[in-house]
């Protein structure tokens, strides 16, 4: 089958579209929608999908009316931009870093916002908001040591894969320091922080998010095509007219941004940055980052994965980010034996 | 060296090398000396001083008094610092020269994760309580991992970056499966966030005698070990010709690795970068000869242990910094170093 066509305008422009890719996106996208929908019905008083889409557009009854637009709709439109931002975010990494495994959670980004949040809950028993603000801060920082430590004369993608390693070791450290400082009360609650939870989220910690993914995913986009040239080597896609070092400045800083305040609100929910380029680069089977599909993908995975963990556990809710656990860790190590199959680890 | 020699060219090759040698001999005595020496501030140092005439008193006059305890105390705990730090450093001795990989370390390859989550399932899924209970644990979480992060990154073809990526994914997988028994059971979160950090503070007599001969059994594996693992430092074709039983030798190392990380990690909890800073700072000075590398990693790495152990004690005062975030963050440093040298990815 012939997937890439060509559209021509009249005045002799053409652009050249993917059909398989564009069908993925539009598909993911649909997926997503879809199960916010169901996501929003779910819970201690369900409401069936019918109603929920009407409510949505301002027509429900007002007992509905509160549950989902006070309750369930900030908590699922976290859901789907955090995932979102961890799709893209882990895209931009694993294309920069040229390795399927060189996503933020092995880097130790999701490390470094965890050190942030926990200094936080620990030393000062903050608010959920500073907690946010000192997520935020820790994963930038972090960021930007692996990006600096890296350097030598350009950053390579072995040397930002191992250099993120042995940050992510430290920052661990630093961790395990502050839980064991805490008394269990605090610790208990750094634990499910840890752990990436969409519990209890509401307006407030959408509209930031809402905000930055605005800026961010447009910029990313546009950049798409300089990341896929880079893919092919620095020297190749520098006589191609990229100027390498600063899209890949400018890369890796908005792919940091966009983990570290994903992490700032859900917690550092664990391998979706790892499994959705992954899952999105075999469903369009298209060479280069993937970057919107990535971005969908992450966005479905997260809302499913939430909805799978307050069905499957019932009143007794395990937070959202065990079940990305466990479902990314089988994904990683089933990735590990084809990848080292095919040698491209 | 096999070939048969006349006396006089004996008499010469016997000349040049013994006094490179009795360097080197020399130097292995000044470790251990050295190694006296911190054992004895790790006596000395903590929440009570303890002046050198307190710690004599103690450690071969003891009558019970107040100060006597604290040594009888700290010696178990320095004891134990010693006795894992041995494995420690041996293990990741062996883990690079079977590698032919310098970034190979006990912590960064999973197997201390391996080994943690095996405990903690012990501790939380079988209600183990014993320290000799959930040792084999920590043994079969150790080979488990190191089995499958050999097979996914190092059986051929392996490459530095391909190794860690394979041992750290891993890790953060049974991170998250560590995780989640965390926030399921509050009594396991109480006890098992010390224990996860990595902490020579549970020492007492019984850890050490249960762990004992698991380490001094593995370590004799290890030393064993050295002339085989020189030639497989030469290639595989070449060790092969020179008589070396590739299979074997593998084998055996992984073996030797595992059960010296598991007994360690059984003690103290994963500790990291330990067997990856030793074996570098000992090349330096010995070459690539290992059986001169493993003795003295076996030495020295104690030595960093138990340094990092009175660092801890002493920046954190009237507390303690585990010994295990000491070595971490001594060791990330030291790691990334590595990574920036150019010459990095071959050994």
């Amino acid at each position: 089958m012939k997937t890439n066509r060509a559209v021509r305008s009249p005045g002799g422009l053409s652009v050249r579209l993917d059909v398989r890719a564009l069908t993925v996106v539009v598909v993911l996208l649909l997926t997503a929608l879809t199960a916010s929908v169901v996501l929003i019905g779910t819970g201690d008083f369900p409401i069936p999908a019918g109603d929920v889409l009407r409510t949505l557009v301002g027509e429900g009854n007002a007992g509905q009316e509160f549950i989902v637009t006070e309750l369930r709709l900030p908590r699922v439109l976290v859901g789907l931009l955090v995932g979102a931002s961890l799709g893209l975010g882990g895209a931009l990494f694993q294309s920069i870093s040229r390795n399927p495994l060189g996503s933020p959670d092995v880097l130790g980004l999701g490390q470094g916002a965890t050190a942030g949040a926990l200094t936080v809950i620990v030393l000062f028993s903050g608010t959920a908001g500073q907690v946010a603000l000192g997520a935020l801060a820790g994963g930038l920082v972090t960021g930007f040591a692996i990006y600096a430590l890296a350097w030598k004369r350009g950053v390579h993608g072995y040397r930002l894969v191992l250099v993120g390693i042995g940050v992510s070791a430290i920052v661990t450290a630093v961790n395990g320091y502050l839980l064991t400082k805490s008394d269990i009360v605090d610790a208990a609650r750094a634990v499910v922080w840890m752990t990436g939870s969409l519990d209890g989220r509401d307006w407030d910690q959408v509209w930031p998010l809402l905000a930055l993914c605005a800026v961010l995913v447009p910029l990313v986009l546009a950049h798409g095509r300089g990341l896929r040239m880079l893919e092919m080597g620095d020297d190749v896609s520098y006589a191609l007219g990229v100027r390498v070092e600063r899209v890949r400045l400018l890369l890796m800083l908005s792919a940091v941004l966009l983990t570290a305040s994903a992490t700032a609100a859900a917690g550092p929910v664990s391998f979706v940055a790892l499994t959705a380029p992954q899952l999105a680069r075999r469903l369009t089977r298209a060479p280069g980052p993937n970057l919107a599909a990535s971005l969908c993908m992450g966005a479905a995975l997260l809302v499913t994965a939430d909805w799978v963990s307050q069905r499957a556990f019932g009143a007794e809710q395990l937070p959202v980010g065990v079940v990305t656990g466990v479902l990314g860790g089988v994904y990683l190590l089933w990735l590990l034996v084809t990848e080292r199959r095919a040698g491209r680890i | 060296m096999l070939v048969e020699s006349s006396p006089e060219q004996r008499a010469e090759t016997a000349a040049a090398p013994p006094s490179r040698r009795a360097v080197r001999a020399l130097g292995l005595l000044a470790s251990l000396v050295l190694l006296a020496l911190v054992a004895l501030a790790s006596i000395a140092i903590g929440a009570k001083e303890l002046s050198l005439e307190q710690v004599w008193h103690g450690l071969f006059e003891d009558s019970g008094t107040y100060g006597d305890v604290v040594v009888a105390d700290r010696l178990s705990r320095t004891v134990l610092g010693v006795l894992a730090g041995a494995a420690l450093g041996l293990a990741g001795s062996v883990l690079q020269a079977l590698t032919r990989n310098p970034l190979a370390d006990p912590g960064l390859l999973g197997i201390n994760a391996g080994a943690s989550a095996a405990v903690v399932t012990a501790i939380t899924f079988f209600g183990v309580t014993s320290l000799s209970g959930y040792v084999w644990f920590a043994f079969f979480g150790a080979a488990a991992v190191g089995a499958l992060v050999w097979f996914l990154g190092g059986s051929r073809g392996a490459t530095p970056v391909r190794l860690a990526l394979a041992g750290t994914a891993i890790s953060a997988a049974l991170f998250g499966y560590l995780q989640a028994i965390m926030i399921l059971d509050d009594a396991a979160l109480g006890r098992m966030r010390f224990w996860t950090v990595g902490s020579l503070a549970s020492g007492s007599d019984s850890t050490i005698v249960q762990v004992l001969p698991f380490i001094v059994a593995g370590s004799l594996l290890a030393l064993a070990l050295a002339r085989p693992l020189n030639a497989m430092a030469m290639g595989d074709d070449t060790a092969k010709a020179l008589g070396a039983n590739l299979n074997r030798t593998r084998a055996l190392s992984m073996l030797a690795a595992t059960v010296l990380c598991g007994a360690a990690t059984a003690a103290c909890g994963p500790i990291i970068f330990v067997g990856l800073m030793v074996p570098h700072v000992v090349r330096s000075f010995t070459g690539p000869d290992q059986r001169w590398i493993l003795p003295y990693a076996a030495v020295l790495s104690p030595v960093l242990l138990l340094g990092a152990d009175v660092i801890g004690r002493i920046v954190a005062r009237p507390a303690e910094l585990q010994v295990g975030i000491v070595t971490a963050i001594l060791g990330g440093p030291v790691f990334i170093l590595l990574v920036r040298r150019r010459r990095t990815a071959q050994l």
